[in-house]
């Protein structure tokens, strides 16, 4: 693993309820740039990312965020690995009891001792960079979705990771609040020179700010490369995925038994 | 055949669950001691979550407490009277009413009320923040939630149960007074003298205060086990709630079988 791939995923292999989500996955993630892992719903993107913050186990496989096997780490190296991570859920996951300035405050408070000024000046920092400064002092249930996403992201952010991974940053969100997120994406990563990695399903969205990207399918990687290079690729699949069309090698209908004989049609019914 | 497979899966289920909440407790003290320990974090921050929660766990349940036992020890006054005056014997109600609420009713009635107020409120919230990924986020900044958010609570639930059980004793002992004393007539010096003269400190009061302090952790163990272990949807949390009633309920008063036959039992 060289020094310019920050997370490398090698013949990975994850199964839950006995359903096989990933099938021997490899991946290379670069270091500084923005990847996005893109696919279908329900192909384990969420799960890429809980393996690589080290929330799940793989049955098999590596997986090495800056050389360290994630899985084998104790307990306590993975939590301490994790003060260089940032994660952005889907739902913010802000803490619902605490203010929004005491959110980002938050991860702050437990791992530094730093004086209450100087906690209150890098958090306002924070906010001013999602631009909800104005916002410090609103509990999370007066927030819009936008602004959730946005509060978690400064949260996210509080401690200056290497690395920050989005979990579907896009999802649900009106234009506006998603050209924010692209902005703020694409803005941080230039600014902090962070690796980003993001999972998400809304192609033009984030073909326009990552680097690198590829798509997930059958638990495994289908096409993968820059964006332009995907927007080229030979796989009739990988075209289906970023044209958006609802027949092709992904079928439209769900394997099933013929439809005459399951409702109960003969031949001269049919007449 | 059936039958029994069903009864083998549910025996089965049941033990890996025990299992787990086992293997839960075990990490959770765990988690308590590595807290405790130099490098484990600030002292002052780990006690102003304790203190926060024997608030809520404690201090919220007072109002629920303190009028059950006012009740329920002005019934035992009433039907104590009743029973009592019909052998004469009602200078003894004292003693009556003190060792009911002593021994059993107070850490009893306190575990059920308990669980039913505080433990459920702790399995929803747990479950929520597992739900709304809260407990996820935690842990992707490095903290730990067991430290963080199940100590603080599985150890307020001990410490509140004994103290929440003596008030009701208390309460209780006070309602009885009330009515078989102030209302019914009972001589006011045989009520209070015939309770001192049979109500033992080690023997009456301490065992009363062990019965609740196993309720407490049994009940808040339960409680906070419930809500982490839940299936994260509306479903999964009303389930776990439920649960939690339910189960802290029979190991209260299972255990309180078993204890009573251990600490009174002469065999």
């Amino acid at each position: 693993m060289t020094d310019s791939i920050h997370i490398a995923l090698q013949d990975v292999i994850f199964s839950r309820s006995g359903r096989r989500i990933l099938d021997g996955i490899s991946l290379e993630i670069p270091r500084g740039g923005v990847t996005a892992i893109m696919g279908p719903s329900g192909t384990g993107k969420t799960t890429l990312l809980k393996l690589i913050g080290g929330q799940l186990r793989p049955e098999q496989g590596r997986i090495l965020v800056d050389g360290q096997n994630v899985p084998e780490l104790r307990k306590k190296d993975l939590y301490r690995m994790r003060q260089r991570m940032g994660m952005l859920f889907q739902s913010g996951a802000l803490f619902t009891d605490l203010s929004v300035f005491e959110n980002v405050a938050f991860p702050l408070r437990v791992h530094t001792a730093l004086p209450e000024d100087m906690i209150r000046d890098v958090v306002l920092m924070k906010l001013e960079a999602v631009g909800l400064r104005g916002a410090s002092q609103l509990m999370p249930a007066e927030l819009s979705g936008g602004m959730t996403r946005r509060v978690a992201l400064a949260r996210s952010i509080a401690l200056d990771p290497e690395l920050i991974m989005y979990d579907e940053p896009f999802a649900g969100q009106d234009p506006i609040a998603m050209g924010v997120v692209v902005k703020l994406i694409r803005d941080l990563n230039s600014s902090m020179g962070l690796t980003s990695v993001l999972v998400s399903h809304d192609v033009p969205e984030s073909l326009s700010i990552c680097h690198f990207a590829c798509i997930v399918a059958d638990g495994k990687v289908i096409g993968q490369g820059t964006p332009e290079e995907l927007r080229n690729h030979s796989s009739e699949r990988v075209q289906q995925f970023l044209t958006g069309q609802p027949d092709g090698p992904v079928p439209f209908h769900d394997p099933a038994r013929d439809a005459a004989e399951e409702l109960g049609l003969t031949a001269e019914d049919s007449r | 055949m059936n039958v029994i497979a069903v009864l083998g899966r549910t025996g089965l289920d049941l033990l890996a669950s025990l299992g787990r909440a086992s293997q839960f407790l075990g990490a959770t003290l765990v988690a308590t001691v590595a807290g405790l320990m130099p490098g484990g974090g600030r002292f002052s921050v780990g006690l102003g979550l304790l203190v926060r929660q024997l608030y809520v766990v404690g201090v919220l349940s007072l109002a629920i407490i303190v009028v059950s036992g006012l009740f329920i020890g002005m019934v035992l006054g009433l039907q104590g009277y009743t029973i009592l005056s019909d052998y004469g014997s009602e200078s003894a109600i004292g003693q009556m009413i003190s060792l009911t609420l002593l021994r059993e009713l107070g850490p009893v009635v306190t575990a059920l009320l308990f669980a039913g107020r505080a433990g459920s409120a702790l399995t929803a919230e747990i479950g929520l923040m597992k739900a709304t990924e809260q407990l996820s986020s935690m842990e992707m900044m490095g903290v730990d939630p067991l430290r963080r958010v199940i100590a603080p609570r599985l150890w307020a639930g001990f410490f509140s149960m004994p103290l929440l059980a003596l008030i009701f004793s208390v309460v209780g002992i006070w309602g009885g007074m009330l009515v078989s004393v102030e209302w019914l007539g009972v001589f006011e010096g045989s009520f209070w003298g015939n309770m001192q003269s049979s109500v033992e400190f080690g023997s009456d009061v301490m065992n009363g205060v062990i019965k609740s302090i196993v309720f407490g952790l049994v009940c808040t163990w339960i409680a906070v086990y419930q809500g982490y272990d839940c299936v994260p949807t509306s479903a999964g949390i009303s389930s776990a709630t439920t649960k939690t009633v339910v189960y802290a309920s029979l190991a209260v008063l299972g255990l309180d079988f078993i204890l009573t036959a251990v600490m009174f039992g002469d065999f």
